[in-house]
């Protein structure tokens, strides 16, 4: 079992890995949008990942008391070192992709942020509560689209439906508890997942009912992202993310 | 066939109180996304409290050409300006 202070440690840095990469991807999309107005939305939005993976892994320095920065767990771990989801690594594909994975992920990351406002560690229950109104928002623009596809044409249903059969083998480890995660909710108050999983399943099922899409069988689930074994696009994303600090160390603006 | 998204004007009220004001346009396919839009395009910096779209196609617009029959005439109507009145001072602003 991991000790109190080490699960915290590694819970808050999970949380940064969620953000920052999902962040990462979604300011790929810059001069790839559909619409000038859609690439100014997604490029908010992973400013609003960005900000909360700061304030994330600022609180995991503090935990850590090594001083360690937010810049050094953003661009200075290797590959191995981010716990991060592996659904949020993944390739941005075709828009609606991207809308699909967005839907997934922050149905969850939102269930995720309510229950961690009740937790009882103060400076976690914080970034919690700051996090949850952008998240909300970013979950109603990403159902809408959702809808908007899945209720479209018969094309933009056809790849929609596709993509979330597709995403979903990597939603089976947003539920799997590992030690980390019963620590935190043990000792911390934090979320119950099989509570979440519920919860996340019903929200899940009533959007894509809306988006007149079938909710995909449970099959088997990948779940090696929070051991930080990642799929073979996550190595791309780091080299490109830390790019500049691997170039010029320390750079600072 | 257009493939183009229909225009939405936008109307931003700044702080409760104050009245809507036109804060520019935006391209969306159905309302909501036209809210989402002009939320994210026109109140990125805490430019409001209150959004309003409109089909841009919905708005009924007075045509440049009636200028002269529709405004002239209250150019020589100074009078029905109320600046011939001394408004008493605990009236305050007005």
């Amino acid at each position: 079992m991991v000790d109190k202070d080490q699960a915290l440690l590694k819970y808050v840095l999970r949380l940064g890995d969620n953000a920052l990469v999902h962040g990462q991807r979604l300011i790929e999309l810059v001069a790839h949008g559909p619409e000038l107005e859609e690439e100014l939305a997604n490029a908010n939005f992973s400013l609003d990942y960005l900000g909360q993976a700061r304030m994330f892994y600022t609180y995991a320095g503090k935990l850590e008391g090594a001083g360690r920065t937010e810049d050094d767990f953003a661009m200075l771990r290797p590959e191995h070192e981010y716990e991060n989801l592996l659904l949020v690594e993944q390739p941005n594909g075709h828009f609606g992709e991207t809308v699909v994975r967005s839907v997934l992920f922050e149905s969850f990351y939102l269930l995720q942020l309510e229950a961690l406002v009740q937790c009882n560690d103060a400076g976690l229950a914080e970034i919690a509560a700051r996090a949850i109104k952008e998240i909300r928002y970013h979950l109603r623009f990403s159902s809408q689209w959702l809808i908007r596809l899945g209720d479209g044409t018969d094309e933009s249903q056809q790849r929609v439906q596709a993509s979330l059969s597709e995403s979903w083998t990597f939603t089976g480890e947003f539920f799997a508890a590992d030690d980390v995660d019963k620590v935190v909710q043990d000792e911390f108050q934090g979320p119950n997942l099989e509570e979440l999983q519920q919860a996340w399943r019903n929200n899940v099922a009533t959007i894509v009912a809306e988006a007149t899409l079938q909710l995909p069988e449970d099959q088997w689930m990948e779940i090696s992202g929070r051991e930080g074994r990642h799929s073979e696009y996550f190595g791309f994303l780091i080299a490109e993310m830390q790019s500049m600090q691997r170039a010029m160390p320390g750079l600072n603006w | 066939m257009t493939t183009d998204w229909p225009l939405y004007e936008v109307f931003i009220r700044a702080k409760s109180g104050l009245s809507h004001r036109h804060a520019g346009s935006v391209h969306a396919a159905d309302d909501e996304m036209a809210l989402n839009h002009a939320r994210d395009v026109y109140t990125r910096r805490n430019e409001g409290v209150s959004i309003w779209v409109v089909r841009s196609s919905e708005i009924v617009a007075s045509d440049p050409q009636d200028s002269a029959a529709l405004f002239e005439p209250a150019k020589d109507k100074i009078y029905r300006h109320p600046t011939f009145y001394e408004i008493p001072e605990d009236v305050g602003n007005m």
